[in-house]
């Protein structure tokens, strides 16, 4: 009987254990960041580091505004892009799909969602990259190319979120628009849309953040240089890709501000998930 | 006047619906379709010999690998995962502090982007830990990656399991952990299968989190300290070689046979899952 109670007792403390594993994965992952970021940060001076509009690691000097600009640039492109398709989707899936389509395309939203980047980013460079030059002239590997990837990428993220959104709406909105003499296509967009409106806002933050934190399609794609783009067509760098690029050979300061150019991101990304945890509260989906 | 008006609106917008459904499942088709032809006439014998040269880039070392990370990881996580879910499902009391800093904690590591994870990886495990560029550090680093959803798939099917059945097994005089082993998780395996595929699928995927954790290497590493590519991280490689565009297409269908695969196996369990529906 007490040897049961003893077993009881270790396993609690080992399931709390576990439950603590978590916490302290936060921990280290922030420990660890802020530990080598924060150092470069200052030696390289907060201002300069952040608004510096070169990046010259050849020389020290480390200006990450390109960067910065770069993730801005294609995260709106890829809303632009995916966010128009990505909502009107989702309220096909939840307000005009036949029952027997939907049996299909779910599956398939899922598995867009589970494509590795990698194979987006292969695509986009076999295919979307070819058919920007060929249309639009420059090299191909551009801003828009990028937007684009990213944009098919988010689809799943907003379609998954802003659907469950729809159909938490509760059914009597429908009905009422209905009965007041709607059509079905008004009362879906009049009244049931705006009613979800903020659980799909929550998805299309939850799609910025897939957007900002995306690496390796946007390295394939995008070209890479680290500037400003000076158009849609120019090759453009994100924060992820740099560090990707570059973290195989750099050392010492160089190292340290791609760690800190990932102190930045992480900073976004934290920024941009407190932002979707607050609206989805809102929305309590 | 007036209902011809909105008549078109309507219209409009139904046309508008229906076309961003079509082009979301035309872009996955495109993309499938194009994938396959272009990458199943390039497959041959020679991809899947055991060794890697330059002369034959076979993709065999990285399927293996990409196995081995797998399963490395899902031991790592797996168990920690339920636990913690256990914990917050059957122990945890409502309102209590710790139980709120976890879930905040879990998500948060669900929003992480994977280059993240990978920095996070080479400065713990890599320099740190001094484990260097090796097939335990990727894998440590994918587990803390897909901890989180192990946790809330499993945290989700533990829930759903009705409080009679728990009453019943404590009424009958089995204890605590008994009844949780004996009665809650068989009755959860489903829901926690469906996660571990899922996570499966995040792991086969997995590109940045691995280039600076795992390393490179084309070869299959003797023991787990050995740094090795995984089929994600072998095309990658491939592009930056910029050379082989034949095995990259075959490569892509390989990896796309895969989730292809995880994500039919994962629909058939949840099936199940709604047949034996309790």
């Amino acid at each position: 009987m007490k040897l049961t109670k003893n077993k009881e007792t270790l396993m609690h403390f080992l399931f709390l254990l576990s439950a603590c594993v978590s916490i302290f994965a936060v921990a280290l992952i922030c420990v660890f960041l802020f530990a080598s970021g924060i150092p470069a940060i200052a030696k390289i001076g907060f201002l300069k580091f952040v608004s510096g509009l070169t990046w010259k690691p050849s020389n020290d000097i480390y200006g990450i505004f390109p960067m910065i600009l770069g993730s801005l640039y294609v995260t709106f492109g890829a809303i632009i892009i995916g966010v128009p398709v990505g909502i009107l989707t989702s309220i096909f899936m939840a307000r005009f799909c036949p029952e027997k389509l939907y049996k299909f395309l779910k599956p398939t939203i899922d598995l867009l969602a589970g494509i590795p980047s990698v194979v987006y980013g292969f695509f986009g460079l076999m295919v979307i990259v070819p058919f920007v030059r060929n249309t639009f002239g420059g090299s191909g590997t551009s801003l828009l190319s990028a937007s684009i990837v990213l944009g098919i990428m988010i689809l799943p993220t907003i379609i998954g979120v802003s659907e469950s959104a729809l159909r938490a709406v509760p059914e009597s909105y429908y009905e009422g628009s209905l009965a007041l003499g709607a059509t079905h296509e008004r009362s879906v967009f009049f009244s049931v849309v705006p009613a979800a409106k903020s659980g799909i806002i929550a998805g299309v933050i939850l799609g910025i953040g897939r957007a900002v934190g995306e690496t390796m399609a946007v390295i394939m794609v995008a070209g890479n240089q680290a500037i400003i783009p000076q158009g849609i067509l120019k090759g453009v760098r994100t924060l992820t890709a740099n560090i990707v690029l570059e973290m195989g050979y750099a050392a010492e300061l160089h190292r340290e501000a791609l760690i800190a150019t990932a102190v930045v991101l992480f900073v976004f990304i934290l920024i941009i998930n407190l932002t979707f945890s607050l609206v989805k509260r809102r929305s309590k989906i | 006047m007036k209902n011809k008006k909105s008549k078109i609106q309507s219209l409009m917008l139904r046309v508008a619906v229906y076309l961003s459904a079509s082009l979301t499942v035309g872009i996955l088709l495109a993309l499938v379709i194009y994938i396959l032809i272009k990458g199943v006439p390039n497959i041959s014998w020679n991809l899947f010999s055991i060794e890697y040269s330059s002369e034959n880039v076979s993709l065999f070392p990285a399927l293996v690998n990409t196995i081995r990370m797998t399963m490395i990881s899902l031991l790592i996580a797996v168990p920690i995962g339920i636990f913690s879910a256990i914990y917050l499902v059957e122990y945890a009391k409502r309102g209590n502090k710790i139980v709120s800093v976890i879930r905040i904690t879990a998500e948060t590591l669900s929003g992480i982007p994977s280059i993240v994870y990978g920095l996070f990886g080479f400065l713990l495990f890599v320099i740190t830990l001094g484990l260097g560029y090796s097939l335990i550090a990727g894998a440590l680093t994918l587990a803390t990656m897909v901890l989180p959803v192990i946790m809330r798939t499993t945290e989700e099917a533990l829930l759903s399991v009705p409080d009679s059945y728990r009453e019943g097994s404590l009424g009958l005089g089995a204890g605590k952990l008994r009844t949780i082993f004996k009665v809650v998780l068989p009755s959860a395996i489903p829901g926690i299968l469906a996660g571990i595929i899922l996570s499966i699928g995040r792991i086969v995927g997995e590109t940045a989190a691995l280039i600076y954790t795992a390393g490179t290497v084309a070869q299959i590493p003797s023991s787990l300290l050995g740094s090795g590519r995984t089929l994600s991280v072998h095309l990658y490689a491939l592009w930056t070689e910029g050379l082989n565009t034949k095995q990259s297409y075959a490569t892509a269908v390989v990896l796309l046979m895969i989730v292809i695969g995880l994500n039919t196996l994962s629909a058939s369990v949840a099936k199940n899952l709604g047949k034996g529906k309790i």
